[in-house]
């Protein structure tokens, strides 16, 4: 193996050359090598990673739809520059302290959601902002729903922003 | 005195385990790999510590750029040769054998249909280069809509995968959502990167 054959000096003597049975096999070796590299580079192992989300039936009519408890619900505006508005509540008079801005970070969103794991039935209304002045990020949604995964949350539900809700998060901004 | 001389070893080294073992790897990849298809556009996934894997076959990719176009993709030859007869039907536009062959070997694209016709015609080269617009998901002209129905028709199986830019904006991620919801595909998946699960 990757041997450099040598010539037998003595010639010309009646004895049959030995020839050696060992062929230079460094070019196949090369050659493998270089094609495992290859391979190794350019496999995709890893099939992507998801999540599911069920959307929930689109009600046909309002009497469908059940109401939510003030007590239980907790809104979550995703606006832009990775800000959240939530209050907890509903929309026409949250509870106090109204409206609040936090982040997506370990101390803001999780904290929060960790906070009211008390309540079981606690309904948390991830509504991502899409108006001109506020406009979340894809991001933004899947960390969301991502922290509804790590905080164990059950219930939520992407909702569309309500004009209420607009004019709640204006004021907000306004203090 | 005749000096002693060591003896010559000669520095080489039996490496025939190590030749074997590289053959094997180069053997194993050579199975396992399925080339990753190529992509009209890089997205960048949000990460998520969900470890869910995606299907292995009959997927169907909505893929959402951080402009905001959509592009669309669904896998299997058969399923995008059928796909293609259903939309040409609907849409009223002809496509000649050679186009529908080179559509059914194309991983995603992202042109209203009326422009399809042309990005078919076109080189590989010249379709990489091209800015593709997107597909249409208004509420007037809905083609994802019929593109996703169509599809569902020809490959019932079909799972439905979205993925998003990291910088996708809402309203289109939403237009996308009630596309799909409006044709009663109330269970899809978001594609995203793996993350550690952190303690709390």
């Amino acid at each position: 193996m990757a041997e450099i054959q040598e010539k037998g000096g003595k010639g010309g003597k009646g004895k049959p050359k030995k020839q050696s049975t060992k062929i230079d096999m460094t070019p196949m070796v090369d050659l493998g090598f270089l094609l495992l590299t290859f391979f190794i580079l350019t496999t995709t192992f890893a099939k992507p990673q998801t999540m599911e989300i069920n959307m929930p039936v689109k009600a046909k009519n309002q009497e469908e739809q059940s109401e939510l408890k003030a007590s239980n619900a907790l809104t979550l505006l995703l606006g832009a520059n990775d800000k959240i508005y939530w209050y907890a509540g509903l929309p026409d008079e949250p509870t106090a302290p109204g409206v609040q801005v936090t982040d997506y970070s370990a101390g803001g969103l999780r904290k929060i959601l960790l906070d009211r794991k008390s309540n079981p039935d606690l309904v948390v209304l991830i509504k991502p902002m899409d108006t001109d002045k506020e406009t979340g990020r894809y991001k933004n949604m899947v960390d969301v729903l991502d922290e509804m995964n790590i905080t164990d949350t059950r219930k939520y539900a992407i909702v569309d922003v309500d004009p209420r809700d607009e004019k709640l998060v204006e004021d907000a901004k306004a203090k | 005195m005749p000096k002693v001389k060591p003896k010559r070893a000669r520095p080489s080294l039996d490496m025939t385990p190590m030749v074997d073992l590289a053959f094997l790897l180069v053997t194993f990849f050579m199975l396992i790999s399925k080339f990753a298809p190529e992509e009209v556009v890089v997205v960048d996934t949000p990460s998520s510590i969900s470890d869910i894997k995606l299907q292995e076959s009959d997927i169907l990719t909505i893929t959402v750029d951080k402009n905001g176009r959509i592009f669309y993709g669904v896998e299997g030859q058969h399923t995008k040769r059928e796909l293609i007869d259903k939309m040409a039907e609907k849409y009223n536009v002809s496509f000649t054998e050679a186009e529908k062959a080179k559509f059914s070997n194309m991983p995603s694209f992202g042109v209203p249909i009326a422009s399809l016709k042309s990005l078919l015609n076109m080189s590989d080269d010249q379709m990489k280069k091209v800015n593709q617009p997107g597909i249409p998901a208004d509420s007037l002209n809905n083609e994802l809509g019929d593109w996703l129905m169509q599809t569902r028709y020809s490959n019932p199986k079909v799972r439905i995968a979205i993925k998003g830019d990291n910088d996708a904006d809402v309203p289109t991620i939403k237009k996308v959502i009630k596309t799909l919801q409006d044709r009663k595909v109330n269970r899809f998946n978001l594609i995203t990167d793996m993350e550690n699960k952190p303690t709390i």
